[in-house]
């Protein structure tokens, strides 16, 4: 597996000792799934850890099984890239409760032989981190180079640098948050219900019934699409164009561009995202609360980390707005942690940091090489020489 | 790959800063610009360094050569830092345009063991000529804007800066007239030529207390 530049794998953890959720359950010989690109060294110094979002998952940088496209992050992972699998080793696995291969909703029970569905225990963010480390566990591998990650992947991010601070040389959450707002538990919930109203949810027992609830999905989908993107970026795309007609037509079919583009974007993802999963991740965001852990003081997660940080956040970001990001770099600054920061200039919202932002990537790529002079790093090229 | 630029080559003033620091000491450069004193600092002082800086160009500037900065701005984001996080606070021709100087300068020895502090002097002889003589607000290298658009809006002499100091009974370790060749002097206790052939002052402080 270590000799190709990208392997995909399966593996079952949790087999000796099971891994205790925070609400209490305990899971055992569950599936994870992952990909990894690129080649570990000998020293075992440069592997990143990319932690996948809500509707992500471990295809960063290779074609999607099911949608035929290309990674989520082709644009930064890749040979000669932003994260040169040249140069570094890069994981990424789905996280628990996803429905690409790692134990969720969709995966078998093993002990009943049929999907879990909602007998799947509620996980959190940081269950989904205990998971990743125990891949790494099994990978044999010690201290991860970075943790990097966007919305929930910064979330998860920010739970290394928290729970597993002697693992974790760098730390990289982009459009994140250390905490769900008001707001986002809103959204969330809307999305939760347009599922659980659809009657082919069937109370989520829609896979043993043979229904799939495709229209609560979409709506779903549908109202967090609009969240990812800004005000500015809807009126550029779409304005108030109408889809292939040149009059309203006086009735409910898309005759706008942009209800069209949410459709589309709704009915492709139905088809690769599982609605109970949707749940499952959408709950584990709401529950993530960093602060309250540490009883509203944030800088207490981080006190004495030697891991260095860069925290990025994008100008036009309403879901997860800059303020976020700065209440996580003043609570760095309260420890005296070593700490980056910077908010790009962009329209794009919070999709921004799955698009192509150059300053973004000038930003990162600064951040990253100096964090691997810092950390001495054997420079560029490792499967080139050997 | 990065260019490799030479950072021996500093502004002169910034080299007079640099001077001060100890090797392998803790700093913060608050209004750290693009970066050149920290770059400095970091590969010619091996220190453990950190900036901010308000505009957002230079913040992106100095993590994009992997410079440790956030964006912030003195008057707002010192009090998070705990106190003693830092060997040196450096704040380099930024207490004049800072809404309360005096609090900031109190952050900067809370924060740091030390802080190195240089401003332009009001009191220096051509800005007295250009009020005294053309009845003009100053306008010099160092002061080049107009009244009306001016950022900086505490400005101080180095008479003045030395009794603030003294009212926090701040300890002045070393002081320094900069002038307009950008060479410094000593100040020493008598303040009256240097206050006004200065064109820039640049102080090395410590806490009373410790």
């Amino acid at each position: 597996m270590e000799n190709d530049p990208e392997a995909q794998a399966n593996v079952f953890l949790g087999v000796q000792r099971p891994l205790r959720l925070e609400c209490g359950v305990e899971l055992k010989n569950f599936p994870v799934a992952y990909q990894t690109y690129g080649k570990l060294n000998t020293e075992k110094s440069n592997a990143i850890l990319v932690c996948h979002a809500l509707s992500g998952d471990q295809y960063i940088a290779n074609t999607h099984p099911l949608t035929g496209k290309l990674g989520w992050w082709e644009l930064v992972v890749g040979p000669g890239k932003l994260l040169d699998t040249d140069k570094y080793f890069i994981i990424c696995s789905n996280i628990l409760g996803g429905c690409m291969g790692t134990a969720g909703p969709r995966e078998i029970n093993p002990d009943t032989g049929k999907c879990w569905g909602l007998d799947f225990p509620v996980i959190t963010i940081r269950d989904m981190v205990h998971a990743q480390a125990m891949l790494l566990d099994h990978l044999q591998i010690e201290t991860l180079f970075c943790a990097i990650g966007g919305s929930m992947g910064g979330m998860q991010v920010l739970e290394w640098a928290a729970t597993y601070p002697e693992r974790l040389c760098t730390a990289v959450p982009i459009a994140s948050a250390s905490h769900h707002s008001a707001q986002n538990i809103a959204f969330d919930e809307v999305g939760r219900q347009a599922i659980m109203a659809d009657p082919d949810w069937r109370g989520g027992n829609y896979q043993e019934e043979g229904t799939i609830p495709y229209r609560g999905l979409a709506i779903a989908r549908m109202v967090a699409h609009i969240t990812y993107l800004s005000e500015p970026s809807l009126q550029r795309k779409f304005g108030r164009r109408l889809q292939d007609r040149t009059a309203v037509t006086f009735g409910f079919d898309a005759d706008f561009q942009v209800e069209s583009y949410l459709r589309h974007q709704g009915s492709t993802f139905v088809d690769r995202f599982d609605a109970n999963s949707y749940l499952y991740i959408t709950r584990a965001m709401d529950y993530f609360d960093l602060e309250g852990r540490y009883n509203g003081v944030l800088g207490d997660a981080f006190r004495n980390t030697k891991t260095r940080f860069c925290v990025i956040s994008f100008s036009s970001d309403w879901l997860y707005p800059t303020v976020e990001s700065r209440r996580i770099v003043h609570a760095l600054n309260s420890v005296a942690a070593n700490v980056s920061f910077a908010e790009i200039e962009s329209d794009n919202g919070h999709d921004a940091f799955l698009l192509e932002e150059p300053e973004f990537w000038r930003v990162l790529s600064g951040f990253m090489d100096g964090a691997a002079e810092h950390f001495g790093l054997p420079n560029y090229a490792l499967s080139k020489t050997d | 790959m990065v260019i490799e630029k030479d950072r021996r080559m500093i502004r002169i003033d910034l080299q007079l800063i640099a001077d001060m620091v100890v090797p392998g000491s803790r700093v913060l450069d608050v209004g750290c610009g693009d970066g050149s004193l920290l770059d400095y600092l970091l590969h010619e002082k091996n220190v453990d360094g950190r900036g901010i800086e308000l505009s957002m160009d230079g913040v992106n500037a100095c993590v994009s050569q992997g410079l440790s900065v956030i964006q912030g701005d003195a008057d707002k984001d010192l009090f998070n830092y705990p106190n003693s996080a830092f060997d040196y606070v450096i704040l380099s021709q930024t207490l004049q345009a800072t809404m309360a100087p005096r609090e900031v300068l109190e952050n900067l020895l809370r924060i740091g063991k030390r802080a190195i502090v240089s401003f332009p002097n009001f009191g220096y002889w051509r800005v007295r000529a250009s009020l005294a003589l053309r009845g003009c607000m100053p306008r010099t290298k160092t002061l080049p804007h107009e009244w009306y658009d001016t950022p900086n809006i505490h400005f101080c002499t180095i008479r003045d800066f030395v009794r603030l100091c003294n009212n926090l009974e701040i300890n002045i370790e070393k002081s320094l007239a900069i002038n307009s060749r950008r060479l410094g002097s000593a100040i020493g206790s008598r303040t009256f030529a240097a206050n006004l052939m200065g064109e820039q002052a640049l102080f090395l402080l410590k806490r009373n207390s410790d």
